[in-house]
């Protein structure tokens, strides 16, 4: 009778919840990323025709293809990591001047910021009428520096990746002790037996895991090879997919090739996992070697700010070429046009609905990993849960897109529902952000309050809304703003599936560049680029709140 | 009947092992006793839900609570740390002990009102815990302890970080708290002597066993376990 009365109470008084088992929305979430994986995958294996596969993996153009592929990526990477010990060892040592705080804001600058824009500003500066040939020319040299083919997409990779590599780097130096340091000044360490003795053991662990993921990135690169590569000579899998399927329209080749990408990321994955799962989330900002005893060593001054002087010239410059290029382009005709806004407004709506699908996604995946890491006391599948969420790290974009290309092919729908396809193919490129992102106040909420909140009743809804929300909504808006900006610029998915109909603004400002409207394309790069910081400021603010600059 | 009745508790984790039996009149206060690693403060887990028995069974006021949730339970903790959420103000941290909603009508408001008053914090409804000291964070879960209205309190040394003097003055308000709101109060304690100013009671636990209980007077002064009498020191 009591309970009645207390159940009937409950109800009246809209105090009694749903009760949602915990491994119910990361089952959902998990369940969704595997549907989109699996129909994918399976229409990759059923249109690859793997009977024929012997003869078509000797055929000499995939061949070339694939040994171009890696070459550049190895080649990318090789640079990257190489250039970036030496700016992040200038930064580590140089811990106190000024503007150090922006210069780290602006290395990290480039991911936020689209290819394509990117790749205008690189042509600006390193292409056939650019400044640096101008400069060559005005010195009377005669040769002159060809952008188009390994060059270009070395040059491009090395803007978006060495700054990349800085900051998985720099963190390296903060895992060295004070004391070690001290040590060192008592015996007399000169600069190189510290790199030697000191630094490179703590560098040399998060070596492999950066380098694995930039060789990933470039190994996947499409726009800037599509862009720069500049014909068959220098192309990778990623462009003969879309030019399988856009182009000679053989979808069976696109999938054979898709297939592949996925073979030789897996691989990567697995012989890295170790070293990408340890890999370090600081953003670098604190560093401890005040005590270093190379730091007034004759020259060394000179030597580090040189370094990051030319670090800082090398992402800064491609940045103000477009600029320049963009003001004082037909900026009115441009901003007329009626075709850049709904293009725009294409953009907006997969940016917002990626972000979406992204933060619900990786939401989801986060709840019931903590609760099977606090309340069932399962660690290892928490984190293999996780896991599912970076999967696009083994699946590339464009694999997946591939796949739900030539499975919706034959039903005729592929391009009216081309702008969906991409939001949520997008919503799991980014999703890999969230995790990393909230992923870690999420799960310390978890460990500071998981016994009050399961005694107090705390759950669902409730917990999201009064314990979760007010913790993680700083790290939730900085990474939904991301994910946004990142969907909002990205030229990838979007050429398989965009027409004239279909139009996004980074899709819009190809064509241009490749209709050689270049004064138009300059102006449309330079709204892209604003846009993006647009998209991102304003969806950092309205989700995030006002707040100090983090 | 007693109020307490803890049958035949049994509780593994990897190769450790937890066995206890107790009962608890209603209005006793016991305090748990023991080296590090003998299972206080997993015992108490097990009272309040948070860690699962493998057999034996838990009643109170003569309902079974085996297997039910720990907010299903007639039981409140303290905990030694984390026992407010640092990012909500006093008036919510215990109105959260009415609502886990923090849906408070008219009766609510004036339950959190009584119990900060109990705890003598009046007036700091507003404050975040970032502004409080040890002492009064403690106080302000201990208003949402009394909010809560279960007779069951479990106290997980929450009193441990505090200075002397100030553990000295929480005992004085949990022994006025227990006689003002009619509680049944389980303790886990490092420090056998102050358990004793507010517990008659106590259990001595050694590597997950139940070894000796009675009266706290008794353990204390005339420890016959050699067990016991090495964890007092006395020779």
């Amino acid at each position: 009778m009591d309970q009645r009365v207390a159940s009937l109470h409950e109800s009246l008084t809209g105090r009694s919840q749903l009760r949602v088992p915990g491994w119910l929305p990361g089952g959902l979430s998990l369940l969704v990323i595997s549907l989109i994986l699996f129909a994918s995958l399976s229409a990759l294996f059923f249109n690859a025709q793997l009977a024929s596969l012997t003869t078509t993996l000797f055929d000499p153009y995939l061949l070339r293809v694939l040994r171009f592929t890696l070459w550049q990526a190895s080649l990318s990477t090789l640079l990257s990591v190489l250039l970036a010990i030496p700016v992040a060892r200038a930064l580590a040592r140089r811990t106190t001047f000024r503007g150090r705080s922006v210069l780290l804001l602006l290395l990290g600058l480039p991911v936020a910021t689209p290819v394509i824009v990117v790749i205008f500003g690189i042509v600006e500066i390193y292409g056939n009428n650019g400044t640096l040939n101008h400069l060559i020319r005005l010195f009377g040299f005669s040769f002159q520096v060809n952008l188009y083919g390994l060059t270009g997409i070395l040059i491009a990779h090395l803007f978006f990746n060495m700054p990349l590599a800085v900051r998985m780097l720099l963190p390296a130096w903060n895992q060295i002790p004070d004391e070690s340091w001290r040590l060192a000044s008592q015996l007399g360490m000169k600069s190189g037996s510290l790199f030697k003795l000191i630094e490179w053991p703590v560098l040399r662990r998060v070596l492999p895991g950066s380098a694995g993921i930039i060789f990933l990135l470039c190994f996947a690169s499409f726009a800037i090879v599509l862009v720069l590569g500049g014909g068959p000579r220098a192309t990778t899998i990623e462009v003969a997919i879309y030019q399988a399927l856009r182009f000679d329209f053989e979808p069976s080749k696109a999938a054979l090739l898709a297939l592949i990408q996925l073979v030789i990321c897996t691989l990567t994955v697995a012989l890295l996992h170790h070293w990408l799962r340890t890999l370090p989330l600081s953003s670098g900002l604190a560093t401890t070697s005040q005590n270093r005893p190379d730091l007034n060593q004759p020259g060394s001054r000179l030597i580090d700010f040189g370094i990051i002087l030319v670090a800082t010239t090398f992402v800064a410059l491609p940045l103000l070429a477009l600029v320049r290029a963009g003001l004082t382009g037909p900026v009115l005709s441009v901003i007329s046009d009626q075709s850049l806004w709904s293009a725009a407004l294409n953009s907006l709506m997969i940016a917002i609905a990626a972000a979406g699908i992204a933060f619900s996604l990786g939401m989801a995946l986060l709840t019931t990993s903590r609760y099977l890491r606090f309340h069932r006391k399962q660690p290892n599948r928490s984190e293999l849960l996780e896991l599912s969420g970076s999967l696009t790290l083994v699946v590339p974009p464009m694999v997946i897109a591939t796949g739900l290309f030539s499975l919706l092919l034959p039903f005729g729908f592929v391009f009216d529902w081309g702008l969906v396809l991409v939001a949520m193919i997008n919503g799991l490129m980014v999703l890999p952000y969230v995790i990393r992102l909230v992923g870690p106040a999420l799960l310390a909420n978890g460990e500071h309050y998981h016994h009050l909140c399961s005694e107090l009743g705390i759950r669902g809804w409730h917990q999201f809304k009064l314990i979760d929300w007010p913790i993680i909504r700083h790290p939730a808006a900085f990474s939904m703003g991301l994910c946004a900006t990142l969907s909002f610029g990205d030229l990838g998915v979007v050429a398989l599936f965009g027409t004239h109909d279909a139009m996004t603004l980074p899709l819009l400002l190809y064509h241009r560049i490749g209709a050689y409207q270049f004064e138009a394309a300059s102006v449309t790069a330079l709204i892209l680029a604003l846009l993006c910081l647009v998209v991102f400021g304003v969806i950092d603010l309205l989700i995030g709140g006002r707040r100090a600059l983090h | 009947m007693p109020f307490i009745e803890l049958e035949a508790l049994c509780y593994q984790r990897e190769d450790w092992q937890l066995k206890a039996a107790f009962n608890l009149e209603r209005g006793e206060c016991l305090a748990v006793i023991g080296p590090s690693g003998a299972g206080k403060s997993t015992l108490l887990s097990l009272i309040a839900g948070f860690e699962r028995l493998i057999s034996g069974s838990i009643r109170i006021n003569g309902r079974d609570y085996t297997t039910a949730e720990p907010a299903d339970r007639p039981v409140t903790s303290l905990f030694q740390e984390h026992n407010l959420f640092a990012h909500l103000s006093v008036k919510k941290n215990v109105g959260l002990g009415r609502d886990p909603g923090l849906r408070l009508n008219q009766k609510d408001h004036l339950a959190i009102d009584q119990a900060l008053e109990a705890v003598g914090l009046s007036g700091y409804h507003h404050r975040l815990p970032e502004s409080l000291s040890g002492g009064e964070r403690q106080r302000v879960a201990l208003a949402r302890c009394l909010c809560r209205e279960h007779p069951l309190m479990l106290l997980d040394e929450p009193f441990a970080a505090l200075d002397p003097a100030l553990r000295s003055e929480m005992r004085g308000l949990i022994h006025q708290l227990i006689k003002s709101h009619d509680l049944t109060v389980i303790m886990v304690s490092h420090h056998p002597d102050e358990a004793a100013e507010i517990a008659s009671s106590g259990i001595f636990l050694h590597q997950g066993e139940l070894k000796a209980k009675g009266l706290m007077s008794d353990l204390l002064n005339n420890p016959q376990l050699p067990l016991l009498r090495a964890y007092l020191g006395v020779s």
